[in-house]
């Protein structure tokens, strides 16, 4: 058994969109040059990688990651010439559907099945092409939107520039949201999109509610055993591929107990907001994170909301429903595992349809009638106004949208405060109509004391890291409890002694009552940590100031910063700051880079497959 | 006479002397890094060093202590707000900027304005980012707030008011005159907080009588018009008491080193009454200002704020020395102090025409606080008052306005303009609410220890109630309350005072005159409301049975040897 050493494909064959256009990007843009290694060190590594086949590079990575775990047997996979690995292509905005791909590539390793794990972000035209084996998991955010990072992949995908792929076979899982009216639309225009193509489709499309669990757990089944036969084999088994650990056990159908050690308002009294900065205690639960990371909150309905709404149904809270995969009495399924709070156009319009209201349905075909409608209603609001006529339990329940989990930015680092996570939690809690409505999660947090506990499991964000050069610079743009992270990143670098400089541009509304974790922002400004410390305050002036105003008034020297190799995050609002940071960012790429509106883009696109530009937005 | 005392003074090299002295040093005639300070956007604070340099522009940083503890535990910087005391020269005020502080304290303040015992304005609760809004909406109303506080002499204050007589005219002119004299000269107030470029070349030297390093301390200076000592002209640093005869000022009593300021339990501390130096003529009031100021920049200990004030510089070395050291620098002799007499240190009350037949108004204002109550809405009353006054207002150092030079014919509309906002009460408040003075203390002071201006009324109606029983209903005593020794109500020149120590719990000090002309002594530490209201009811029977025709109560604990009785 010989490797067979394939010249590298030439480079100038293959589209390279970036590296050629934009010859204004100096060197140091270069990801290698935050690289953990001496020079010389990774220059022999890129000459080498340099010279080896797509297949060879695969192997050397099972290599390497096998190397790292414990395993004393360093495996010596063989490829097959004619069978093509699996690519498992995924888009993730929250992180899902990376976890579940990992979830895939796991059971491929461990049917010695050859694959590789590809970030859509990171696929060009020509992996696409090679990807005979493709299983693509792709999440739609927003309303019927692909994942930020897959933007450039659905451009290549479905602009003129996409390959036939007559030659491929794939299979799509789509993870989305049954509130939304585009339900799972990014993997449904996927799947469709790569049978126009010309490639053969192995299985249906399956769209995932957000309690995909169940599902994607059958699907990954399907799967291993639809791809794995066909696919190129390993001789040894590859050790499992070793990424950071996840949460052994602790999941939201099984979380994790955690005590409440703190639970401390950030914001001051009159302030407009309720926002809690959350101490829990992992001691017992082998639960390691990294800064960026989430903590998910298995939900729970309020106990209280759920038996006035039972009592407004008149349904017996013991009438059995399913749930999921479950069957469980009205009641418990009502608190556990469907939404009762916000109502959604789709929701109401099936509920139209189904309890016979003529009333109800003309509301709903009227769009901006509805909109209002929704506003400041919940479940227990229709019910009330529109009650169910003709429907039993069973039907009813079949009808509401699943309980999605409630995930919140990791506020603190295992390196300062061990055995501890801290989250920065804004409290829900409004009046409408006469009642008050709460954050089911938030909610029930702002009255819980110490020594309550919360039941949590850990959400990975491999897309929200610190950069793993301690010198490299950092600049975190974050509004209202979008800070949270950094207070982590911050901690992290402190207790690293990471000499690398770093800058916060915060943004809320008031700065007497609002300015989250002001005193620790200054303690570490006065420590030399923080290197600099900018804020906008909307409300404290007559014009609404923003992080992007910040941007803009600094983009000299937020330019200068990405030229020296600073890493960017944005964590935060989705709709609105988000739009207006990526604008001002593009702006000031223009201005001080010297760049036009298409190279400024690919700018920024760039420092994103560097993972040099990292987004947590919600 | 004591050996020469130690020099801790401007001839030793900054490095020996406080630390104080090295940031003036540094600080290039008062600029520091304040405007880097005032632009730093993520905190409500200036810079340490920079929060000794605003007090030389009357701006003095503060946090809300009530809030203190709760935004620690929010992990929230304090909720930091600057106090700006105005400087206004003789203690007129013109209607046109009556209107233009009160329109400031609502946009940029909080609310009120607060008349002080030293004669001029007091905004509180501005943010950092409003304070050079506000100093600069003073320009615009021809005010500024140079050396209202910090190591410099403040604001002159005069007897009020400048339209009551010939006399009262020439010494309010002579306040706004010295004032204008000694008044600091450097560039560091138009640049930072008027924003103005600075003067090209500066002049050289930039502060021809300050220096780089100011004064020891605070220098206050006042002027008095017997037989009222409202301006308690023995409390000051330096003092001028007009000597009237026939109508014109022939020549001033000059006194020196008064001071009200101690610490509890530090007997080297202690308030002090003025002591007559010698009369000078009119045409010296000036110079002779000018030379005691220096004296007291000169000789003034350096090393130990503590025992800066000139009061020290006198006690240590004598009167005689400081005479001797003054008629060289002035180049001629003072005459003999004359005996003047002085009547009371309160304000005059309600109506009083002057020679030309104006009449004067002098307001009540409680504690000096300018705001709307349901009961008396002294804000808005003012406000109605200054769009259609002709003449000024004077403030009075007790705290309280003087609507001055009401035209005989414009008297009566000016009487319903104060009976329609609750401010014509003749009756209520008593002679016992209308003579106290109480400093603002809590929640802004950081150096109060007890509430003062939020308590003192209260505990002055269960006063009251002790009067009345004591069939003194109407007796004007003196009280005044300070949240601190420090003393800004001037509490050791009045009959009964209250000095914070605790939180709750004030020493009570007994026995000065009426007319500011003896201090006070302690008679009881650390009590209580219970306890205060104790001590007094006795004193207050003994007072209302024994007392002479006409005496004062601190006249009588005097004579009665109060202090030696207590245990």
């Amino acid at each position: 058994m010989t490797l067979t050493a394939e010249p590298a494909p030439a480079r100038d064959s293959v589209e390279e969109p970036t590296a050629a256009k934009i010859a204004v990007l100096p060197a140091q843009a270069d990801p290698w040059h935050s690289a953990p290694f001496a020079r010389s060190v990774a220059d022999e590594v890129r000459a080498l990688v340099a010279r080896l086949a797509p297949a060879q590079r695969l192997w050397l990575s099972g290599y390497l990651a096998g190397g790292l775990t414990a395993a004393a047997e360093t495996p010596v996979p063989v490829v097959a010439p004619d069978t093509a690995p699996v690519t498992i292509l995924f888009g993730s905005q929250s992180g899902n559907s990376q976890i579940l791909a990992r979830r895939l590539s796991q059971q491929f390793a461990g049917r010695q099945t050859a694959h590789r794990v590809l970030d859509m972000l990171d696929c060009r035209k020509a992996d696409l092409e090679q990807a005979r084996e493709l299983v693509v998991i792709v999440s739609t955010h927003g309303d019927g939107d692909p994942p930020e990072r897959a933007a450039p992949f659905f451009e290549l995908l479905f602009g003129r520039k996409a390959p036939q792929l007559t030659r491929s076979r794939f299979a799509v899982m789509a993870l989305g949201d049954t509130s939304y009216e585009h339900y799972c639309a990014a993997g449904r225009r996927v799947d469709a999109r790569l049978e126009e193509l010309g490639a053969r489709r192995a299985m249906p499309r399956i769209d995932c509610d957000v309690d995909f669990e169940a599902a994607a757990a059958g699907w990954i089944d399907s799967i291993v055993l639809a791809f794995a036969g066909n696919a190129a084999t390993m001789v040894h088994p590859l050790a499992e591929p070793v990424s950071a650990p996840i949460a052994r056990v602790w999941t939201r159908k099984n979380p994790f107990a955690a005590e409440i050690l703190a639970n401390q308002p950030l914001t001051a009294r009159g302030s407009t907001k309720d926002v809690r900065h959350v101490e829990l205690s992992l001691d017992g639960a082998d639960l390691s994170y990294q800064p960026g990371d989430a903590l998910g909150v298995a939900p729970r309905n309020a106990e209280a909301q759920v038996e006035a709404l039972v009592a407004q149904l008149e349904f017996a809270a013991d009438t059995p429903v399913q749930a999921g995969e479950r069957e469980l009495p009205l009641g418990t399924a009502l608190c556990e595992h469907f939404e009762i709070g916000t109502l959604t156009a789709a929701f109401v319009r099936r509920y139209a349809q189904a309890a016979h209201s003529p009333q109800l349905r003309q509301l709903a075909d009227n769009a901006t009638a509805l909109q209002r409608y929704l506003y400041g209603r919940d479940l227990r609001d229709l019910v009330a106004e529109h009650p169910p006529r003709g429907l039993d339990a069973r039907t009813f329940a079949a009808l509401l949208p699943p309980l999605a989990p409630r995930l919140y930015s990791i506020a603190s680092s295992p390196r300062a405060t061990p055995d501890e996570v801290h989250l920065t939690i804004g409290v829900v809690a409004h009046e409408s109509r006469g009642r008050v409505r709460r954050g089911v999660v938030s909610g029930r947090v702002a009255m819980l004391d110490a020594d309550a506990t919360l039941p949590v499991y850990l959400h990975r964000n491999d897309g929200f890291r610190l950069p793993a050069d301690p010198a490299a610079a950092i600049i975190m743009i974050g509004a209202g409890t979008g800070v949270a992270p950094y207070r982590g990143f911050l901690a992290d670098r402190e207790a690293s002694g990471a000499p690398g400089r770093n800058w916060l541009v915060f943004g809320d509304r008031s700065f007497e009552l609002d300015f989250l974790y002001q005193a620790e922002w200054l303690a570490w400004r006065r420590r030399g940590l923080l290197t600099r410390l900018d804020v906008a305050f909307s409300r404290d002036q007559a014009e609404k100031i923003y992080v992007q105003h910040r941007l803009r008034e600094h983009g000299a020297d937020v330019w200068r910063w990405l030229q020296e190799g600073a890493h960017l995050y944005l964590c935060g609002d989705a709709t609105q700051m988000a739009p207006d940071v990526e604008g001002a960012l593009l702006d000031l790429a223009r201005e001080h880079g010297d760049l036009d509106a298409e190279a400024a883009r690919e700018y920024l696109l760039e420092l994103q497959r560097q993972r040099r530009y990292q987004k947590d937005v919600y | 006479m004591a050996a020469d005392p130690p020099r801790f003074d401007l001839s030793a090299p900054v490095e020996a002397l406080h630390s104080n002295e090295r940031v003036k040093y540094d600080s290039r005639q008062l600029r520091g890094t304040l405007t880097a300070s005032l632009d730093d956007a993520a905190t409500g604070a200036v810079d340490e060093t920079d929060a000794l340099l605003t007090k030389f522009f009357g701006i003095y940083q503060q946090d809300d202590r009530d809030l203190r503890e709760e935004r620690r535990r929010a992990r929230l910087e304090p909720r930091y707000q600057f106090m700006v005391r105005v400087r206004l020269p003789g203690g007129m005020c013109r209607p046109e900027q009556w209107l233009a502080l009160d329109a400031l304290a609502r946009e940029y303040a909080d609310g009120t304005l607060r008349l002080t015992t030293r004669q001029t304005f007091q905004f509180h609760g501005i943010r950092k980012r409003n304070v050079r809004s506000l100093i600069q909406g003073l320009r615009d109303a021809g005010l500024d707030t140079i050396a209202a506080c910090g190591d410099d002499n403040r604001n002159v204050v005069c007897a009020a008011n400048p339209l009551l007589s010939g006399a009262h005219a020439d010494v309010g002119a002579l306040a706004q005159r010295i004032g204008a004299h000694l008044l600091p000269r450097t560039g560091a107030y138009r640049e930072v907080f008027l924003e103005e470029p600075p003067t090209e070349p500066l002049p050289e030297p930039e502060e021809p009588l300050y220096g780089a390093t100011y004064l020891p301390r605070k220098f206050k200076i006042a002027l008095a018009v017997p037989p009222r000592n409202d301006v308690d002209v023995y409390a000051h640093d330096l003092g001028f008491v007009a000597l009237v005869e026939g109508g014109d000022i022939v020549g001033y009593n000059v006194l020196a080193g008064g001071g009200m300021g101690m610490t509890h339990n530090k007997p080297e501390t202690f308030p002090r009454l003025a002591d007559p130096v010698g009369v000078c003529r009119p045409d010296d009031v000036i110079a002779v200002a000018e030379h005691a100021m220096c004296i007291q920049r000169d000789f003034g200990d350096r090393r130990d704020r503590a025992h800066a004030r000139f009061k020290y510089t006198i006690e240590d070395r004598g009167v005689a020395w400081f005479r001797a050291e003054l008629e060289r620098r002035l180049g001629r002799a003072l005459a003999e102090p004359r005996t003047v007499r002085f009547d009371t240190s309160a304000d005059a009350r309600g109506w009083t025409q002057g020679p030309d037949g104006r009449w004067h108004y002098t307001l009540f204002v409680e504690n000096g606080r300018v705001t709307d109550r349901p009961d008396a809405r002294l804000q808005s009353g003012l406000r109605a008052i200054a769009a259609v006054h002709r003449g000024v207002f004077a403030l009075t150092t007790n705290q309280n306005v003087i609507i001055a030079g009401i035209a005989a014919r414009e008297r009566s509309g000016m009487a319903a303009l104060l009976q329609q906002h609750g401010l014509l009460n003749t009756e209520r408040p008593s002679a016992l609410h209308q003579g106290a003075l109480a400093c603002v203390s809590l929640p802004t002071c950081g150096l109060a220890m007890a509430e003062s201006e939020r308590y003192l009324p209260s505990l002055l109606d269960k006063l009251q109630l002790l009067l009345a029983e004591c069939g003194l209903t109407d007796e004007p005593i003196s009280v005044r309350m300070s949240g601190c020794p420090n003393g800004c109500s001037r509490p050791y020149l009045a009959e009964i005072a209250l000095v914070g120590k605790a939180p709750g719990k004030y020493n009570l000090y007994l026995g000065a005159s009426r007319s500011g002309e003896r201090l006070n002594a302690l008679y009881r530490e650390t009590l209580g409301e219970a306890q205060i209201l104790e001590s007094l009811r006795p004193l207050l029977e003994r007072f209302s049975a024994e007392r002479n025709a006409g005496e004062s109560f601190g006249d009588f604990v005097v004579r009665a040897r109060i202090h030696h009785a207590a245990t």
